[in-house]
C-alpha cells in the first residue's frame, strides 16, 4: 500500500456484494470486492464496461437505482458504517464527507436553477453559514475550479456553459462542503481530449490542496497512470488486481491486466498487431467456473478451471490468480478439451 | 432466410420476452385481458350464442315488453335473463349484439386513423420540410377541437349533403370515418418523432450508403421500429373509440336504433329510465364501463411494459 | 507506403459542408434573429492513394465525421467535388452507373448499438448490401457468401441467425464491418469505429481491420480522436480544427515532427502510460462554436504564437516534409520544428 499503513483507513470497503434480482434469478454484479482507501489518496478503478467499477462507487456514495442492492458486506467512512444507513441521514453523508462526480455534468446540475443557486443551497444545507457568506464561498469555489468571470457566471445557468466548464462547476459542487472523500465516476469520459488534461489536473491540484482522497473510476488507463496513487482493475464484478499505479502499468501480475496494457495503442512502437485478449467478458448471466478470466487467459492451468482465486501478494501488488499461489495454476491444459 | 424455426420458435421466443414475463407478473393486466377477450369473444360470437335475434321484428313479442331481471324481480323470466325493453326485445342479446358493433366500428376507426396517422407521421418525419411544417400545422389546427367535436362536424356535414333514409344506411361508414379521422393526430405525431429518432441512426445511414430509395428504408427499416409506441397508442385508442362511438349513437348522431350499439342501446333506456325500467339503460352502461375499463388497463400496461426507461 | 501525388484513388478538392441551424421562419422574423450557418467543413483538400489508410484527427465538432458523410454521399457538399477512382461523385451518371460506384465505396459506423437494426436477425443484416446491389443470383449463393463475410469478421455461420441484441459491442462491430465488406468494396471509410469500445475489444477490431486491408487490399478513410489509435494504424494523418485541415502528414513525420502548433498541442493531451513524469500540459480554452468562427486562423485564440496576421489573414496549406501545414508562424519560420521522442511502453 502506498499510504503508511499505521494511519486507519477513510474508507474501508469489505466483501461489498452487489446484486441485481432478475426475472432470470439474482445476476451478482459486484462480487465480494475489498479495498480501503487512505486519506489523501488517488485510487484508481479501472475496468471495462459490466465489470462493475461503476456499481461499487455507487454503493459507496449511496445511490445504486433499483432493484440493484447492496447484499453483503460493509462499507465504513471514516470507521463508522455507511452502508445501512436510512436515506436521510445517507444524504447528509453523501453531500458533507463524500462528493460525487458524475461522467455527464449535465444529469449533475439542475437545469432551472443557476449555478449559483445551486452552489449556495448544498452550501447552506451541510455549512452553518449565512446567505451572504455561503454567496462568498461558492465564489471561492469558482474562481478555485478555474471558472474565468466567476462573479458574474455565478448567476448563470447551466446551459450556458461548455462541457468542460461545466464538469468543472460539478466539481465545485462536490467540494462545497470540504468532503473527505470524492468518488469520481468517468468524470473526463465525456470531454474532448484537451479538455480532459485540463479537468484532470484541476482535480489533482485540488486534491493536493485539501487533502481530499478521490476514488477515480474510469476506463481509461491513461487518466489512472497520470492521476492515481494505487489502481484496482475489475472484471467480472472482482477485482483482479490492486496495487501502486506503476507496478500495476509496468509489471502487471494478472494476465488480464496483463493483456489490457498491450491492448492500448501506445506511441513509440508501430507494431503490425496489437496484444489482443480474445473473447469478451462474460455476461454476469454466464460467468465460468473457477477463475473467471479463464476461458480467455494464455496461461490457465487445471486449478483455473475449478478453484477461484482471491487476492494474494504478488510482489507490492495483489493478484487474484493462481500463478502467485505457491500451489500454482495445476496442469497445463489444451484448448480442445475445454471447449469440449 | 436464415431461420426456419416456424410457429414454435416464434411461441418460445415470445412467452421468453420481458414483455411477457412483465405480463405474467400484473395480475390486473392478466385479469383485463381476460375480461377483453372474454367480452369480444361473446360479442363475435353473439348469433351463435345470443338466447334471441332482439332486431329481427318477426321474432319479437310486445307482451314479452318491460320484464325486469330475473335475480331481482319474481316477474322475470328466465328467458329473457336480464329483462327486456318496451318491444320486448331481450336485453342480454341486445348487449351481445350491440358490443359487436361497437366494437367492429371502434376497430374500424383505430384502423383508419392508424392508417392514416402512419402514412402522414411517415412522411412528415422522413422528409422534414415544408411537407412536414404543412402536416403538423394540420394536426395542430385539428388537436384544438376535441374528437367528438371534429366527430359531430364530420357527421353533421355528411347528414347536410345526403337524405335521412339513405344517412341511416351509411350510418356506420360515417361513424367509422368520424371517429378516425379525429384519431389520426396521435399517430402521426408519435411516428414523426420515432422517425425523426431512427432516421438519424446508425443503421438507417448504413442502408442509405448502400443506395436503398428512401420508401423502402421507411417500410423495411423505420417502420419495423416504430411499431412498439403505435401498438400502445392504438390499444388506449380502442378504448377512446368506444366510448366516443357511443357518445355519439347516445347524442342520437351515431348509429340507429334499427342497428343498435352500446350507446344506442343506453340512449333507448335512458329515455324509460325515469318510469323505473332502469335494467334497460344500465346493463349496457355496465358492459360499456368493463370493456372500456378492461382495454385502457391493457394500454396502460402495455406502455409501461415497452417503454425501455421504466424496465 | 504510396507517394502522395500520384495514382490517387480517391481525391476531395475544395469540400464545403454548411449546415443552416436557425431557427425556423416565423421565430426568425418575430424575434429578428438572424440566420445561423454552421460552417462543419470549410473547404479540405485531401487525397488518398489505393491500399493506405489515411486518418482524420480532432476534437468533436472538428467536422471530421461530417468529411466522412460527405465521402459516401450521405450529405451533398455545399461546394467542392469528391472524385474516387477518377469519377466525380456529384457528376451525371446513369442509375446502374451510380449503384456501380456505391457498391464499392462503404462506411463503418461508431455506435454499435445503433448502426444494427435490431428487429432484424445478422444474416438479413448482412445480406442486405448483397441483395441491394444484385450480386447473388441464388439463396445457395447468398447463404455462402454470408457464412463466408461471417468468418471473414471471426464469427460464425450459426451467428446469423441471432439478432443483434444477443452480442457484445465487439462482436456487433464484427457485424457492421462483414456487412460493410459484403458488397465487395474497394474503399472503407470507417467513422470512429473502436471509440465506443473497450480497449481490450479495441485492439481485437484494429487488428481484425489490419488484417482485412491486407487480405483484400482495402484503403482505409479512418475518422477518430484518438491519437493512439491513429498512430497505430495509418499511412498518413490530417488534422482538423474547427472544419479546416490545419496539418497533414505521414504518420511518423506527424507524431515525431509536429509543425501546427494545434497539432503540437494535441500530442500534449497523449495520456502518458510510459510513466516517464510527463506532464500533460493543459492547454487553455476550448474549441469555439462553429457558427462565428474566428477570424483569419481559427486556432488564433489559443495559439500561444499568434500575432496580428493570424487573427487577420487565413492560413494556406504549404507543402512541408512530404505534408502540407496551414501556419503562417510555421510559413515566415517564426515556429522552429520540434523533435519528439517517445518510449515504448513495456
Amino acid at each position: 500500500m502506498a499510504s503508511p499503513s499505521n494511519n486507519p483507513p477513510l474508507l474501508e470497503v469489505k466483501n461489498l456484494r452487489v446484486e441485481f434480482p432478475t426475472r432470470r434469478g439474482t445476476l451478482l454484479a459486484v462480487d465480494d470486492v475489498s479495498f480501503d482507501i487512505a486519506p489523501g489518496e488517488v485510487l484508481g478503478v479501472v475496468g471495462e464496461s459490466g465489470a462493475g467499477k461503476s456499481l461499487t462507487g455507487n454503493a459507496i456514495i449511496g445511490l445504486l437505482e433499483p432493484p440493484g442492492r447492496i447484499a453483503g458486506g460493509e462499507i465504513r467512512l471514516e470507521g463508522r458504517r455507511i452502508d445501512n444507513l436510512p436515506y436521510e441521514e445517507m444524504r447528509k453523508v453523501r453531500g458533507a464527507r463524500i462528493g460525487a462526480i458524475f461522467q455527464d455534468p449535465l444529469t449533475s446540475l439542475n437545469p432551472l436553477y443557476s449555478i449559483g443557486r445551486q452552489l449556495i443551497e448544498t452550501i447552506q444545507t451541510h455549512l452553518p453559514l449565512s446567505a451572504a457568506e455561503a454567496r462568498t464561498r461558492a465564489l471561492d469555489l469558482l474562481k478555485e475550479v478555474g471558472i474565468p468571470g466567476a462573479e458574474t457566471r455565478i448567476d448563470h445557468y447551466p446551459h450556458q456553459f461548455s462541457g468542460g466548464m461545466r464538469q468543472r462547476v460539478v466539481i465545485a459542487l462536490a467540494l462545497c462542503a470540504g468532503p473527505r472523500l470524492i468518488v469520481a465516476d468517468e468524470p473526463t469520459t465525456a470531454l474532448d481530449v484537451s479538455i480532459q488534461a485540463q479537468i484532470i489536473a484541476l482535480l489533482k491540484r485540488l486534491c493536493r490542496e485539501h487533502g481530499t482522497a478521490v476514488m477515480l473510476v474510469t476506463h481509461d488507463m491513461g487518466v489512472i497512470a497520470e492521476t492515481a496513487d494505487r489502481v484496482a482493475v475489475m472484471y467480472a464484478g472482482r477485482i483482479a488486481e490492486v496495487g501502486p499505479v506503476r507496478d500495476v502499468v509496468k509489471h502487471a501480475k494478472h494476465p488480464y491486466t496483463k493483456g489490457l496494457m498491450g491492448s492500448i495503442p501506445s506511441l513509440g512502437v508501430r507494431t503490425e498487431r496489437l496484444t489482443q485478449i480474445d473473447g469478451a467478458m462474460p455476461r454476469l448471466t454466464e460467468i465460468p467456473k473457477g477463475c473467471a478470466f479463464n476461458p480467455r487467459c494464455t496461461e490457465r492451468g487445471a486449478r483455473c478451471l475449478v478453484e477461484r482465486p482471491d487476492l494474494m501478494a504478488a510482489g507490492t501488488s495483489r493478484a487474484a490468480c493462481w500463478l502467485h499461489d505457491r500451489g500454482g495454476v495445476g496442469a497445463p491444459i489444451l484448448k480442445e478439451t475445454v471447449d469440449a | 432466410m436464415a431461420a426456419a424455426s416456424g410457429l414454435s420458435g416464434w411461441l418460445h421466443r415470445m412467452t421468453d420476452s420481458d414483455v411477457w414475463w412483465s405480463f405474467k407478473s400484473s395480475p390486473m393486466t392478466v385479469a383485463a385481458a381476460v375480461a377483453t377477450v372474454l367480452i369480444i369473444a361473446v360479442a363475435f360470437l353473439s348469433p351463435l350464442l345470443a338466447p334471441h335475434t332482439p332486431f329481427d321484428p318477426v321474432t319479437l313479442n310486445l307482451s314479452d315488453g318491460l320484464k325486469p331481471p330475473v335475480l331481482v324481480s319474481p316477474d322475470g323470466e328466465w328467458a329473457f335473463p336480464l329483462g327486456t325493453d318496451d318491444q320486448g326485445r331481450d336485453i342480454l342479446s341486445s348487449i351481445m349484439y350491440g358490443t359487436r358493433l361497437s366494437l367492429v366500428v371502434s376497430l374500424a376507426a383505430v384502423a383508419v386513423a392508424m392508417v392514416i396517422g402512419i402514412s402522414l407521421g411517415l412522411i412528415s418525419g422522413y422528409f422534414g420540410g415544408t411537407i412536414d411544417a404543412v402536416i403538423m400545422r394540420v394536426a395542430d389546427v385539428q388537436l384544438t377541437f376535441p374528437a367528438i367535436l371534429v366527430a359531430l362536424l364530420i357527421d353533421g356535414v355528411v347528414r347536410g349533403l345526403i337524405s335521412v333514409k339513405r344517412h341511416d344506411e351509411i350510418a356506420i361508414f360515417v361513424v367509422v370515418g368520424a371517429i378516425g379521422l379525429s384519431f389520426w393526430v396521435s399517430y402521426a405525431r408519435t411516428v414523426r418523432g420515432s422517425v425523426m429518432v431512427e432516421r438519424n441512426k446508425e443503421y438507417v445511414q448504413a442502408a442509405r450508403v448502400i443506395g436503398l430509395s428512401p420508401l423502402l428504408i421507411m417500410v423495411r427499416h423505420v417502420l419495423p421500429n416504430v411499431t412498439g409506441p403505435v401498438l400502445v397508442i392504438a390499444t388506449l385508442n380502442l378504448g377512446l373509440a368506444i366510448i366516443t362511438e357511443a357518445t355519439l349513437s347516445f347524442l342520437g348522431v351515431g348509429l340507429p336504433s334499427t342497428e343498435p350499439s352500446l350507446g344506442t342501446l343506453i340512449r333507448l333506456g335512458n329515455e324509460v329510465l325515469q318510469s323505473g325500467d332502469w335494467w334497460i339503460t344500465v346493463f349496457p352502461g355496465v358492459t360499456l364501463a368493463v370493456l372500456v375499463l378492461a382495454v385502457n388497463l391493457l394500454g396502460d400496461w402495455l406502455r409501461d411494459a415497452l417503454n425501455p426507461k421504466l424496465r | 507506403m504510396p507517394d502522395g501525388s500520384t495514382g490517387q484513388f480517391v481525391r476531395i478538392s475544395g469540400l464545403k459542408r454548411y449546415f443552416d441551424v436557425s431557427a425556423p421562419w416565423l421565430v426568425r422574423m418575430i424575434e429578428s434573429r438572424p440566420r445561423q450557418i454552421v460552417q462543419a467543413v470549410d473547404g479540405i483538400d485531401i487525397e488518398i492513394a489505393k491500399g493506405e489508410t489515411f486518418s482524420l484527427v480532432g476534437e468533436s465538432g472538428c467536422g471530421k465525421s461530417t468529411v466522412a458523410r460527405l465521402v459516401v454521399g450521405l450529405y451533398p457538399p455545399t461546394a467542392g467535388t469528391i472524385e474516387f477512382d477518377g469519377n466525380d461523385m456529384a457528376g451525371r451518371h446513369s442509375r446502374a452507373d451510380m449503384a456501380a460506384l456505391r457498391r464499392r465505396m462503404q462506411m463503418i459506423f461508431q455506435d454499435p448499438y445503433a448502426s444494427l437494426n435490431p428487429r432484424w436477425r445478422v444474416f438479413d443484416i448482412i445480406a442486405e448490401p448483397i441483395r441491394a446491389f444484385g450480386l447473388s443470383t441464388d439463396k445457395a449463393d447468398l447463404q455462402k457468401r454470408v457464412e463466408d463475410l461471417l468468418r471473414q469478421v471471426k464469427l460464425t455461420p450459426a451467428d446469423g441467425r441471432k439478432f443483434p441484441h444477443e452480442f457484445s459491442g465487439g462482436q456487433r462491430q464484427r457485424v457492421s464491418i462483414a456487412r460493410a465488406l459484403a458488397s465487395q468494396p474497394e474503399f472503407l471509410v470507417c467513422d470512429e469505429p473502436t471509440s465506443a469500445l473497450d480497449v481490450s475489444v479495441q485492439a481485437q477490431i484494429l487488428n481484425l481491420m489490419v488484417d482485412l486491408q491486407r487480405r483484400f487490399g482495402l484503403t482505409y478513410l479512418f475518422i477518430s480522436h484518438n491519437l493512439a489509435v491513429v498512430y497505430h494504424i495509418s499511412t498518413r494523418v490530417g488534422v482538423m480544427y474547427l472544419g479546416r485541415l490545419v496539418e497533414v502528414a505521414p504518420t511518423e513525420t506527424l507524431f515525431t515532427r509536429p509543425k501546427h502548433p494545434y497539432t503540437r498541442m494535441l500530442l500534449d493531451t497523449i495520456p502518458d502510460l510510459d510513466m516517464t513524469g510527463r506532464q500533460r500540459a493543459p492547454v487553455g480554452g476550448e474549441v469555439p462554436s462553429p457558427i462565428n468562427p474566428p477570424s483569419g486562423c481559427t486556432f488564433h485564440p489559443r495559439c500561444p504564437f499568434a500575432n496580428d496576421r493570424c487573427k487577420a489573414e487565413r492560413p494556406m496549406p504549404i507543402a512541408i516534409e512530404g505534408g502540407t501545414v496551414a501556419c503562417h508562424a510555421i510559413e515566415e519560420g517564426r515556429l522552429p520544428v520540434e523533435e519528439r521522442t517517445y518510449v515504448a511502453n513495456s
